[in-house]
């Protein structure tokens, strides 16, 4: 008869659990019981159903990536491989992730729960929002330093706009210390005098992972913030309550770093516009200055001394000339007047008329004779015709 | 540049580019105020491109005391 020691039949099984392939990468589903966090780091626990049970083990470094909703009671699913565990002669389930399955409803009515009371309380209001700050100076970040989240944030604000200084304040972004920590590193933030903003990063994960976001304490530290907080927690998909109480939520951590400040090839393009503009305008304001300059020195030679002397000058010119054809003037019209009064004083020459043929009558006593009741019958009057004189006495 | 230009975050500078474009384009400025806010802008604007050619992202960390 064949004997093994303890030792080798046990190393044995080991060896028939090892060799086998399904259960090296293995899910598991039931309910958590006898669960032990021991101060190792390592928990300790079992899985069962209504008929079996299964002996867990999860290492301290699988635990800090392990879910925050876990407890005994739940109904999770669990991954790992199925090995033996020589010195107690029993098998069990190296875990290295767990899910939770049944707890999800559970998480989900919390959820609702938080979320109808907070924004009972007003705190989701948009009136609640605050502006973002169109260059901001200084940016509290709040992540994990081992986070991609953080070396996302860093390379999109590098490339994007490089004048902001980043403020990190590291706190855990899972598990159960997260949301102590990440209210402890928001006051933190919050003592900053010059601080422009916050942005709240976390990647992805799951519903679980990213539940510290989804704790009342949180949500209100976020609200209390005296800066305007963007919050890119998760996925696209992925709503928690931070990013209802935030005044802005951004789908990813890289987004937020995007929706926080201006890009810097956009900044380029303004600069160029702002510099084209002031050339015109200078080159305008230089045109015009330059118009009005012609126009006051027209306006000024208008007005000019020289051009008033030219006129009066003009003046002057005009004035003689007028004097001159008013002399001239004068002088004919007196010519013509003379020459009609000597023609009436020659019409007027009694010579002249005797010439014409008619003879002046007078008495002996020279009275000039103008009509018969002067004279009397047999009286002698004197004619003097144009050269010589009669004597003719009146007869009747 | 003049030092006082120098000494402005690029909000400041970008502002008051903008404010003395917008003030230049009103019109209405004597020559003498328009040439001196010709040049200014242009110290301005040159100030705004050296800052962003030239910036490189700064990172501080504010930690938990204890």
């Amino acid at each position: 008869m064949q004997s093994f020691t303890v030792s080798e039949l046990t190393r044995y099984i080991r060896g028939l659990f090892d060799a086998d392939e399904a259960l090296a990468d293995v899910w598991a589903r039931g309910e958590i019981s006898n669960l032990t966090k021991a101060r190792s780091g390592h928990w300790y626990f079992s899985i069962k159903d209504a008929s079996a049970q299964l002996r867990c083990v999860m290492f301290r470094h699988a635990t800090r990536r392990a879910s925050a909703g876990l407890r005994a009671g739940a109904e999770v699913l669990v991954h790992g491989r199925v090995g033996v565990y020589e010195a107690r002669g029993e098998y069990q389930l190296y875990a290295d992730e767990i899910l939770a399955v049944g707890g999800l409803g559970d998480l989900q009515l919390q959820f609702e729960a938080l979320k109808a009371k907070l924004a009972a309380e007003g705190l989701f209001d948009p009136a609640r929002k605050r502006d973002l700050p169109a260059f901001p100076k200084r940016i509290g970040v709040l992540t994990s330093p081992a986070a991609a989240a953080w070396q996302d944030l860093q390379n999109v604000l590098r490339r994007r706009y490089p004048l902001a200084e980043l403020v990190l304040s590291p706190s855990l972004v899972q598990g159960f210390e997260a949301p102590a920590q990440i209210v402890m590193a928001l006051e933190r933030l919050n003592r900053l005098r010059d601080l422009d903003l916050v942005i709240i990063a976390r990647g992805g994960g799951s519903l679980e992972d990213l539940w510290c976001f989804n704790d009342e304490s949180v949500a209100r530290a976020v609200a209390d913030c005296r800066v305007p907080v963007i919050s890119g927690v998760g996925h696209e998909v992925d709503f928690t309550i931070v990013d209802f109480v935030a005044d802005l939520r951004a789908p990813t951590p890289s987004a937020a770093a995007e929706l926080a400040t201006p890009n810097r090839e956009d900044l380029l393009l303004d600069l160029d516009r702002l510099r084209g503009d002031l050339t015109s305008l200078h080159a305008g304001a230089l045109r015009s200055n330059g118009r009005e300059l012609a126009r006051l020195r027209q306006g000024l030679r208008f007005v000019s001394p020289g051009r008033a002397i030219v006129a009066a000058r003009a003046q002057l010119r005009e004035s003689q000339g007028r004097l001159w054809r008013a002399a001239q003037f004068g002088l004919e019209r007196r010519r013509e007047r003379l020459a009609s009064a000597n023609q009436a004083l020659r019409a007027a020459n009694p010579a002249q008329i005797l010439g014409r043929g008619y003879a002046i009558v007078r008495d002996d006593g020279g009275a000039l004779i103008r009509e018969a009741a002067q004279v009397s019958k047999n009286q002698r009057l004197n004619i003097q015709l144009s050269r010589d004189r009669i004597r003719v006495r009146v007869d009747e | 540049m003049r030092d006082d230009i120098k000494q402005l975050s690029y909000e400041e500078a970008y502002q008051e580019l903008e404010s003395l474009v917008a003030r230049l384009e009103s019109g209405e400025l004597p020559l003498e105020e328009s040439v001196n806010l010709f040049e200014r802008g242009q110290s301005l604007a040159a100030h705004c491109q050296a800052l962003l050619e030239a910036a490189e992202l700064k990172i501080q960390l504010v930690e938990a005391a204890e």
